[in-house]
Parts: structure tokens; sequence; C-alpha cells
């Protein structure tokens, strides 16, 4: 390796394979700490989000594989594992509708705030996004570090709520008032490690819009970025103006529980027989409205990474350009501005009037005007394509037909009228599941085999990842298809026993069953993905360079891995758009996006 | 490989990168305090009376009966003065005045110190008549909202200390950066005047 | 304004803040001088949120520099303005238009 002196760019890939040679500014070798744990490198950051996402992703799974032992079988006792869990959640092996609440509760929080917003931005955003555009690291490197450690610490927390005095939050992910305000210490620990978690959103929102605005390379026009940037860029909007509301609302909870304000405690409120002594006036309503107004943008921060990832991956598998380029940015940004207007559909059951029932209705309904426009756009993108079945291709066509029924379901739960009967049952959690699961999990698997070459210099194994997709897609369709049918049939969800209890569920009981096996055989798919990962890791099959043969700047302008400071020997100029795949003057190959052509004068005049 | 943009603005968005991360910044602000004054309008378009019947076991009409409204106008004259210390502190950065930047910087915290000291008599003075946030929503409201404010009255101060003590020694190294580094706290600094403008009459007046 | 300027630019940006300031001290004065008329709630609130808004806009245009900002910061906060407007107009309607109040 060699040793640059100050400001002088090295060009060591190191053999971490993580591109870093550990040099910091003085020319010599970083101590671990520095180089791994308090890195400000953008990749390594991006890496540490990756893993620490992953394993909660695994971790919040595995709480809804053991909910779904006593949705199968209400009130047996579960063999094995059950004595694990002590007497105060599982005595004799039988969960305790405590333990079912906290499982169901921390399974969706652990889900969307530690598993999939940190693997989708966090470390894809942070991973790819410098590299795409043509920059040498994000615009704050030590307030990118500072975001890792902030949802660390909020991680932590959230981990450690299990162990309080009667256990984790357990009144849902979406803590309603006047139930959360009177819980046990697991919620207030739940408000404080979503302030930690929502502060690291914030830093990492500011780093992501000053980055993509301020450090695009020479040449490249916002019009000029990979789809999978814009993503991100309105993302970051969403996650900027969103969240702040949800952090105002944990204040006043966390005031409500330990200082006995009563924002969200209506008067007169009657607990266990008696009249609670407190102030009274608050309004549940007043949470539910701050809670909807981050949690309908942050479904959209679920999938808008997501739609990047397969973007990039159908432009480079079909060797076209992306159908409609030009009209899904546009799409993309009316869907980030419409998200902020649609959130009481959430809520339609709470007493609404007729007037801003309509209101939310009608914009609700338009905002799955530019969701369909970009599904189109993608799927309109195979047609007339010479597909590579690659496996990041297969997780990616897998995505559009899953996100299409995601989508299509939202559409009775917008219009009040069918929601009115399908709000709170399993109708509901079928469809965001097909949204999120099938949805964006496959599509971040497919960014994950895609640009694994990129961080490593090492292919992942195909055979393994094939299987890997195989039984993802059969078993989560098998996990979810159901859910409908028993939603539409009133099972209601946040049901300890499942809904067995009930005699108009009777006929669609038996689903359950079917259901939690299917949701242990999609463990048991992973287990070729976490082999995958390992093996590749180590002893993958070493390609380096632009293995995909991809137009986009992280395959074409940097090495694999990128080089430790700056990603890029010298930073690239851009002179086209991002899919300029089999053109007119090469049908069978591609331009690269930072490759000049033999009319400079024109590319010249055309850079912003 | 520097990373582009930290001092000089870059051509085509005319700022620099700590310009436009700080603007992002108070856009976030202004929702987090967006969310805290509308949580205040429901309670109180939801209420029947405002403050309220009675508070503890005093009869109330308005706010100015339990809040001292001479103490919040004088708070908010303390406010307005250290902005405009803080940007005449930017402006002498400009004029390589380096001592009057000094100076102003210092006025700066030593009001925002004031601010605070008043805000602890206010608040002390609620608590140990039984004033507290749990007696009634209006006294919750302001003890939240005016104590969120305070929060980032706080960090306002640690930052200026900063910008003023340990921080400045980068005037000698690189004038620029530095300049723009005060001019980014300004910003932040002048937001949390503006939250105040806005909670000033909100709660002690309306 | 990004580099060290000329110090006779800056000394007339002195004056202009100094003005701001006396302004913002008048405006205060008014603002308590109003408070203590007693009007009723709709007229007070309209009165004190104008003036509020002059006050924050001046603080914003003078001291905060938008007066000579550049487009990327308006777009921001426009978008944030957007997005804070849908949340004060939504809120109170929500709340009126209720099946059972």
């Amino acid at each position: 390796m060699d040793h640059g002196s100050n400001g002088h760019n090295s060009n060591g890939t190191g053999s971490d394979g993580t591109g870093s040679n550990g040099h910091g500014s003085l020319g010599h070798q970083m101590p671990f700490w520095r180089k791994y744990i308090f890195s400000t490198d953008h990749k390594m950051i991006g890496i540490q989000y990756g893993v620490t996402a992953l394993l909660f992703l695994l971790f919040g799974f595995s709480l809804v594989m053991l909910m779904r032992w006593q949705l199968a079988y209400p009130g047996e006792s579960l063999p094995l594992l059950g004595s694990l869990f002590g007497d105060e959640r599982m005595p004799g092996g039988v969960m305790l509708p405590e333990f079912y609440n906290q499982l169901g509760a921390m399974h969706g929080t652990i889900m969307v705030f530690l598993g999939i917003v940190p693997l989708a931005v966090g470390a894809f955003g942070n991973y790819i996004v410098p590299l795409q555009i043509g920059a040498p690291d994000m615009a704050f490197p030590k307030i990118n570090m500072a975001s890792y450690w902030c949802y660390f610490v909020g991680g932590v927390i959230m981990l450690a709520s299990f162990f309080v005095p009667a256990g984790a939050a357990k009144a849902g992910w979406t803590s309603y008032p006047p139930l959360a305000n009177i819980e046990t210490m697991g919620q207030t620990m739940w408000l404080l490690g979503m302030a930690f978690l929502i502060t690291s959103s914030l830093l990492g929102a500011i780093n992501f819009l000053t980055t993509i605005i301020q450090l695009r390379a020479p040449g490249l026009t916002m019009m000029r970025l990979p789809f999978f940037v814009w993503a991100q860029l309105v993302t970051s909007f969403l996650l900027l103006l969103a969240f702040p509301p949800l952090e105002a609302a944990a204040v006043l909870q966390l005031m409500d529980r330990l200082a006995g304000s009563s924002f969200f405690m209506p008067s007169g409120l009657v607990v266990s027989g008696e009249v609670l002594n407190v102030a009274g006036g608050g309004s549940p309503i007043l949470w539910q409205h701050l809670f909807w107004f981050l949690a309908h943008p942050e479904v959209y921060v679920l999938i808008l990474p997501a739609m990047g990832i397969v973007a990039e991956i159908i432009a480079n598998n079909t060797r076209k350009p992306l159908w409609g380029y030009k009209t899904m940015v546009y799409s993309l940004v009316f869907l980030g501005v419409m998200s902020f207007v649609v959130w009481a559909h959430h809520m339609f059951i709470t007493g609404m009037g007729t007037s801003i029932s309509t209101f939310f209705q009608i914009t609700t309904m338009i905002i799955s005007i530019p969701s369909v426009i970009i599904l189109s756009g993608l799927f309109l993108s195979l047609y007339g394509a010479s597909i590579r079945f690659t496996t990041p291709m297969l997780f990616a066509l897998g995505f559009l037909p899953m996100f299409g029924i995601g989508g299509l379901t939202g559409l009775p739960l917008g219009l009040a009228p069918t929601d009115i009967h399908l709000h709170d049952t399993y109708y509901v959690i079928g469809h965001f599941h097909y949204i999120v699961a099938p949805g964006t999990i496959i599509a971040l698997f497919a960014g994950i085999y895609y640009w694994f070459p990129k961080i490593r210099g090492r292919r992942m194994n195909d055979t393994l990842g094939k299987i890997h997709f195989w039984g993802t897609f059969i078993f989560m369709n098998c996990i979810f298809m159901p859910m409908f049918i028993q939603g539409l049939a009133g099972v209601s969800r946040r049901l300890y026993d499942g809904g067995s209890i009930y005699d108009f569920a009777a006929p669609v009981i038996h689903y359950n069953q079917f259901m939690s096996i299917s949701s242990w055989l999609l463990a048991l798919s992973q287990i070729p993905f976490i082999v995958n990962l390992f093996m590749s890791w180590r002893t993958g099959k070493e390609e380096k360079g632009n293995v995909w043969e991809a137009t986009t700047l992280e395959w074409s302008a940097c090495s694999s891995p990128p080089i430790a400071h700056g990603n890029f020997v010298e930073l690239p100029r851009v002179f086209r758009g991002p899919y300029e795949y089999s053109p007119p003057e090469d049908p069978n190959g591609f331009l690269a996006q930072n490759a000049a052509t033999a009319a400079p004068a024109e590319t010249v005049a055309k850079e912003a | 490989m520097e990373i582009p943009y930290t001092v000089a603005p870059r051509p085509d968005t005319g700022v620099n990168n700590a310009k436009l991360g700080i603007w992002l910044f108070l856009a976030s602000e202004v929702m987090l305090f967006g969310g805290l004054f509308s949580a205040y309008i429901f309670l109180r378009i939801g209420a029947p009376a405002w403050p309220g019947p009675h508070i503890g076991y005093e009869a109330v009409t308005r706010a100015s009966d339990i809040l001292s409204v001479p103490m919040a106008t004088f708070n908010t004259m303390v406010l307005i003065a250290s902005s405009m210390t803080m940007v005449m502190a930017w402006a002498s950065l400009m004029m390589d005045k380096f001592t009057r930047y000094k100076q102003y910087m210092g006025a700066t915290i030593a009001l925002a110190f004031v601010f605070l000291i008043v805000k602890y008599f206010e608040y002390s003075g609620k608590l140990s008549h039984g004033l507290v946030p749990s007696e009634s929503n209006f006294l919750a409201i302001y003890f939240t909202l005016t104590g969120i404010h305070v929060l980032h009255v706080i960090g306002g101060i640690i930052v200026n200390s900063y910008l003023w003590g340990p921080g400045s020694k980068m005037w000698k190294v690189d004038k620029q950066h530095f300049a723009n580094r005060v001019e980014v706290a300004g910003l932040y600094w002048h937001f949390v005047d503006l939250v105040w403008i806005f909670l000033f009459p909100t709660i002690y007046l309306l | 304004m990004a580099e060290l300027a000329h110090a006779e630019d800056i000394k007339k940006h002195v004056r202009i803040y100094i003005t701001v300031f006396a302004v913002l001290a008048g405006l205060t004065v008014v603002t308590v001088a109003v408070g203590y008329l007693r009007m009723p709630i709709l007229p007070a609130l309209l009165v004190g949120l104008f003036i509020a808004c002059v006050k924050g806009g001046l603080v914003a245009t003078y001291f905060m520099h938008l007066v000579s900002e550049k487009q990327v910061v308006f777009w921001i906060l426009m978008l944030t303005v957007g997005s804070f407007i849908a949340m004060f107009v939504l809120f109170p309607w929500a709340l009126s238009d209720q099946v059972v109040s």
C-alpha cells in the first residue's frame, strides 16, 4: 500500500475489502477504533448500517415467528424454546397475552425503524449515493458518523426495554394513548429510543440532501441523476419534514407519562374501575394526527429507495434506458409532496366528519397515481428488452407484481366506506406487508446481490441466490395472501389467539397454521442467503471492475472496492444521462456516464 | 481528497455545504415547533375555557393571570438584542475586526444567559406554588413549549461559546471558513429568536 | 457574501441591522400594548399573528440574509412552509369536523 502524504490521494485497496486502507489525514495507519468503529468514511458507515440493520431485521423476524406459534396453536406450550423465556413471559412455555403484545409492538417498531429504513437509507444510501454522483464522500462525514451512533443507541434502548419490569412497549408500534400513556416502563423506553432514532434520521436527511444538491460531479445535472439518487433525495425530504412532529408527539407523551400532564388524556377516564387522577382535557386524537403525519410519509420512505434499487437493476439487466425516466422523476417528486396530505386515511373510523373524510379520500386516490406511473414505468421498461436473468434481476422482477398487489389492496383502505369494514383487520396487515416484505425487502435483497461485487470485489454465489429467491418469494406469498381472506371475513389484528375465540372467524381460522408454518419455512429460506454472504465475503469469486457492465458512476468510474480516501483517483466528469444502454453507435454495448465521446464540444455545452 | 464546497460556494447553487445544511436543519426545526404549536391549537380549540376555569385554587380568565407578561417582554427584548449582536459579530469578522467580533459574540452569549436566568425565576416561581404541568393543560403546554425553546437556547450558548473561545483559533488559519461558521451559527441563533417572537404573544398574550 | 467584503458595504449593512433592531423593539412594545387592550380572541389572534409575522419576517429577511439568499434555500423554505400550512390547516379542520363533537 502506498502511504499518502497530507491531502494526496492514496490508492490502496487494503486487504479488508472495504476499500479502507486505514490511512488518516496524517498519512499513517489509523488505529482500529478510528478505522472500523468511529469511522467517518461513508463506505464504512454504510457497512455498519447494513450489518446492524440486517441483524435487527433477523431479530424482528424472530419476534413474529414466536408470535406465529401462538397464532397457530393458541394456548399450547412451545416445545424446547418455550422454557427459555421464563415465567413472566411464557409460564410453562405458553405465551402470556402481555408478552404477545410486546412481541407485536416491538416487531413493528424494529422492522420499520431499526431494520428497513437503516438498511434502505443508511446502508444503501450512504454507500452508493456518493459513488453514483461522483463525490469523494458525504458532505458532512462527522455528522454521518453521529447519525449511525444515534441509531445504534436507539437500538440498544429498544432492545433493553425487553428486560425492564413488565417488559417492552405493548401498545402497538402506533403507541396510541390513552393506553400508551398508562403503560409500563417499556413504553417510556420506546419513546426515548424513538427520540434517538428520529435524531439519527434527521442528521442523515440533512447529509443526504446537502450531498446530492452540492456534491454532484461536473456535468451531472439533476435530470442526469440515476433514479436511485432521486429516490434517496425525495426520501430524505420526507424524513426531514415529517419526523419532527413525531418527535414533538413523543415529547408530549413523555410529559404525560413522566410529568403527569394530560396532553392526550381525556377528562373522566376510568382505568380498572377508578377515575384517573389527572387534569384531563387532553385529546387521544391529537396523538393520532401527530403520529400519522409522520407515519404516512414514513411508508413512502420504506418504498422509495426500494423502487430506486429496482430501477437501477432493471435498466442494467434489460440493456435499455428506463421507460419514461422524466415522468417517473416528476412522479417521485409529486408523490413526496402529496404524502404530506393523506395521513388521516389511517383515521377514518375515529368519528371524522364527511367533509374532512372526503378531503383525505380524494388526496389518497390522487396519490395512487404517481405510484402507478412509477410501477408502470418499471414494467414498461421490460418491453422489447433482452433480459438477463441475473440473481439481482430475479429479485427486481419479483418486486414488481408484489408491489402491484400491495398497492392495489390499498385502494379499498383509502376509501372510507370499505375502510370502515377493513380497518384494523388482517386485511390491513396483508396490505402493508405485501409492500414491505415481498416488496421492499425483496428489492433490498436485489440491491445486496447487485452491489456486493462493488463493496467486496467478489461475486455472490448465484445458485444459492436463486434458491434464496424462490424460497423467499413463495413463502412470503404463502404468509401474506391468506391475510386478505381472514381480514375480509372480519378477523381483527392484534388478537392474542388469532381470532379463534370468534365464531365468525371459524371458516378462516385454519389459515393461521398454514401461515405460521410458511413463516418458519421463510426463515429456513434465508439460510442460503446468510451462508452466501459469509462465504462470498471471504472466498467469493474475485471480480473487480464493472461486473454488470453498468453505465452509472459507481461502476464505471471507480474500483471495486472503491479506494479509501476520495473514492475516485480523480473526480469524474459526466457527459450523458444514466441509462445509455445499447446506444445506436454501439447496439451491443453501453455508454458510461463519464465516458468521453467523439463530440466533446457538444457535451461541454450541455453541462450545467 | 477534499470535499468540495466546504468553504467556497458551489457556483450553480450559490451556497456552501454548511449553509445549505443549516437551512435544512432549520426546516426540520420549523416542523418540530410546528408540531408543538399545532398541539397547542388543538388543545385550546377543544377546551371549553382557556387557560381554564381555574388553575390550582385560583380562578383565571387570561394567561397573564398566571404568567408574568413584564418578565416575558423583557426576555423578548433580550433575545432580539442578542440577535442583533450576533449578526454584528459576523459583520465584524467580515470587516476583519476580530476584537469587535469577540465583544459582540460575548454580548450575545451574555444576553442568552440573561434570558435563561429570567426563565429560571419564571419557572421556579410557578413550581414553588404548585403550578406544575400536571395541574392543567395550559401549564403543561407552557412548560413544554418554553422548555423545548430553552433547550435550544442552551444549545446555542454552547455553540456560540465554542466559537468565542477555542473555536476562534480558526480565524488565524482560515478567515473565510471561520466567518462562514459564525454565519451558520448566527442563522441558528436567529431562528431561536424567531421561535420566541411567535411563542411570546401566543402563550402570554392571547 | 463569500469574500471578506469591502468595509463600506458592511457599514451599510450595519446601519440596516441597527434599524431592524429598533423596529423589532418598537413592534414588541406594540404587541404588549395590544395585549392590554383585551380584544376578543379572533381579532386578537389576527393582530398578534400579523405583528409576529412582520417581526419574524424582518429577522428572516435581514438578520438571516434571506433578502439576498439563493434559490435553493427558497425552495427548501417553500416546501417547509407548505407542509407547515398543511399541518396547521388540517389539524383544526379535523377537530372541528367530527361526527360526534
